[in-house]
């Protein structure tokens, strides 16, 4: 019966799917996966169908990370992973449905969907990336995530971890594994974490040592990077070129390569499988626009943001700063006040999306010239036609960002 | 004023989950577009609040912050500093704080500072999320705009003025009013933050420090004003307002 249930809700759920691209609504993964999912409930389950899987989780690089670790367990077969950002247990439902052939699979999970997930469908490990402040008109407190995720991770029959210890909220929720992995990945952003999630004392710093009085502790890292450097478990060093940019993505190679050691994936092999990637779903993409070169960085949050801009190149005078506040980007753009926009001082931007006017005011006050234009394809043509142009866009203004240099 | 205008702002990385250190961006720079010295003064949880600074901004965070800030704040710098009349712009978690009582993270009821005459329970039902419009004209503000998110509910005390009436949005869920002015401390729900989306609130604060004010160029904080009075009203987050009413048990 219950097999039966899933293979109608499966079935329907495709034909949904494929409905919807047809008529361009969506690629059809999220209504794919509800409809299976209205018909059996236990659709994810059964979709994973026992497959060996690891997940991705984390506020920031969940894209790029779950990419590397597809690109790493590839080197052993065909790899089933829910591309697209359809992170929640209906994307999921539909990326496994989709492939019932692979024997090993990568996902992506929205943070607090970590739990359900797990439950339905037992992995073999859970690679943790980061917490920080994000979407809070939604997700409401951070330390609150990194509960959930404790508690998940310490029920009978929880998976392995593969966590960066440079987080402290991180390290907190993945203690609680059965197993972890340390990976000392690396973490800018520490605004969320000044006070201890254990205790709610003050947590102490020192270089890249953390501590707290109640003696929750920054773990010994098993793999840690150094610059461009990564060092594996074995203490093997590896200079890793990658094709996409930013110090925090040496972090996440770490993480997707420390995860794939636990299929035996030698971390050399895993690391050139990495760099070959210089998009990620259109992050990091380069382009032309107007006769100009054109990057395109997708940053959601103040975290995100702060890493982002330190991936602008030096002689990169025209910045577009592109900001949305629909329901996936978080309806309160307040944290444009977290991010040190101070730093493109001496750039000239133009600002747009559809809360462009509280770009300009947070640029008028940290002092970067700039102008405001409504249209984002416009905004981008003011810029090319000054020179070579770094996008910095939030998840729906960077989706509008794809469509415009596409076709452009 | 010979010596730099300090702008302390408090606890920024427990206090400032929301942006609301922004707040101390737009002080300084505002002084600083009028050629006046300013200067912010970010003083982190295991420091000692300056006794001398001329203004105090705090702002929101999370449950377990809140404990923190209150103990570190109980040495009475910020009262003597309130005493003094040294202005005080509280936000949310910091707005609670100052308050006579707050609930903590285990919904029991705890100490705040005092410098205000409120006491903070649980709104009921949800969170209240959203776009913020409180009317301060009897203050001389005009309209406020902000975004709140917060699930505390504010009864103001006899001897605390309400900051303005709601005309969208929950505000502290009591008596359809928002925020607190009590002497020298001005306090609110609005995020956005509070001092980039209304001048006029920032000015208010810097005339008590440096007496009159030339104007300024405020014509992005202007058109985006409208924009957000446009979205809020087409919207009709007014309409929604709540009723709250004091659970039977609450004194």
């Amino acid at each position: 019966m219950t097999s039966a249930r899933y293979a109608l809700g499966r079935a329907a759920g495709s034909t949904a799917a494929a409905l919807s691209r047809l008529t361009r609504q969506g690629d059809g993964t999220t209504v794919g996966g509800r409809i299976t999912l209205a018909i059996d409930p236990h659709a994810l389950a059964h979709a994973a169908g026992g497959r060996d899987l690891v997940l991705v989780s984390g506020t920031n690089g969940k894209t790029t990370t779950r990419t590397f670790l597809v690109a790493a367990l590839e080197t052993l077969g065909p790899v089933v992973s829910n591309a697209g950002g359809a992170n929640l247990p209906t994307g999921l439902t539909a990326a496994l449905a989709g492939d019932r052939r692979s024997p090993r699979g990568v996902l992506e999970v929205d943070e607090p969907f970590v739990p359900r997930v797990i439950d339905a469908v037992r992995p073999r490990a859970v690679t943790l990336l980061n917490l920080s402040r994000d979407q809070l008109d939604r997700y409401a407190e951070v330390q609150r995530l990194a509960g959930i995720w404790r508690d998940a991770l310490g029920r009978p029959g929880a998976p392995a971890a593969v966590a960066n210890c440079d987080d402290p909220l991180v390290t907190w929720a993945a203690l609680a594994a059965p197993t972890t992995i340390w990976v000392a990945a690396g973490q800018r952003w520490h605004d969320d974490t000044s006070v201890c999630p254990a205790c709610g004392g003050v947590l102490a710093r020192s270089g890249t040592d953390w501590w707290s009085e109640c003696g929750l502790r920054r773990p010994a890292p098993a793999w840690r990077t150094e610059g461009t450097t990564i060092v594996d478990a074995a203490g093997q060093r590896h200079e890793v070129a990658l094709g996409v940019p930013g110090v925090v993505n040496v972090g996440n190679a770490a993480l997707a390569a420390a995860a794939a050691s636990l299929w035996e994936v030698p971390a050399g092999e895993a690391l050139a499988a990495m760099t070959r990637i210089t998009t990620v779903e259109g992050r990091y993409l380069c382009t032309t626009y107007a006769g100009s070169p054109v990057r395109l960085l997708l940053a959601k949050n103040p975290a995100g943001w702060t890493e982002a801009l330190t991936m602008v190149p030096a002689d990169r005078e025209q910045v577009v700063i592109a900001v949305n506040a629909r329901a996936a980007d978080g309806r309160d753009p307040s944290w444009l006040w977290d991010v040190p926009f101070e730093q493109l001082a001496g750039r000239r931007a133009v600002a747009t999306g559809e809360r462009s006017r509280d770009v300009a005011v947070r640029l008028r006050y940290a002092g970067v010239d700039h102008s405001r234009v409504d249209d984002p394809g416009e905004a981008l043509a003011v810029a090319a036609r000054r020179g070579a142009v770094e996008v910095l866009a939030n998840y729906t203004a960077f989706q509008t960002y794809r469509q415009v240099v596409r076709h452009g | 004023m010979a010596d730099a205008v300090r702008i302390a702002l408090v606890f920024p990385a427990v206090l400032g989950t929301y942006g609301d250190s922004g707040n101390a961006v737009v002080l300084t720079q505002r002084l600083r577009w009028r050629g006046i010295e300013a200067e912010t003064i970010p003083v982190e949880i295991d420091q000692p609040l300056p006794d001398q600074a001329d203004l105090y901004v705090l702002g929101g965070g999370e449950d377990s912050a809140q404990a923190l800030a209150v103990s570190r704040l109980s040495d009475g710098a910020l009262r003597r500093a309130a005493d003094r009349g040294a202005p005080v712009l509280a936000v949310c978690a910091g707005f609670q704080i100052l308050g006579e009582t707050w609930l903590d993270r285990h919904g029991s009821v705890s100490p705040g500072l005092g410098l205000i005459d409120c006491r903070t329970d649980r709104l009921a039902g949800s969170r209240a999320v959203g776009e913020l419009l409180v009317d301060a004209d009897a203050s001389g503000l005009g309209i406020l705009t902000g975004y709140e998110n917060h699930g505390g509910r504010t009864v103001l005390g006899p001897a605390a003025q309400p900051l303005g009436r709601v005309s969208a949005g929950i505000g502290n869920g009591d008596h359809d009013v928002d925020g607190a002015v009590q002497g020298s401390v001005v306090a609110t729900y609005l995020h956005g933050p509070a001092l980039a989306r209304n001048p006029v609130l920032a000015d208010h604060l810097l005339t008590q420090v440096v007496g009159e004010l030339a104007p300024i160029d405020d014509s992005a904080a202007t058109e985006l004003r409208a924009e957000r009075l446009r979205a809020v009203r087409s919207a009709g987050r007014g309409l929604r307002r709540r009723q709250w009413r004091p659970p039977a048990s609450d004194g």
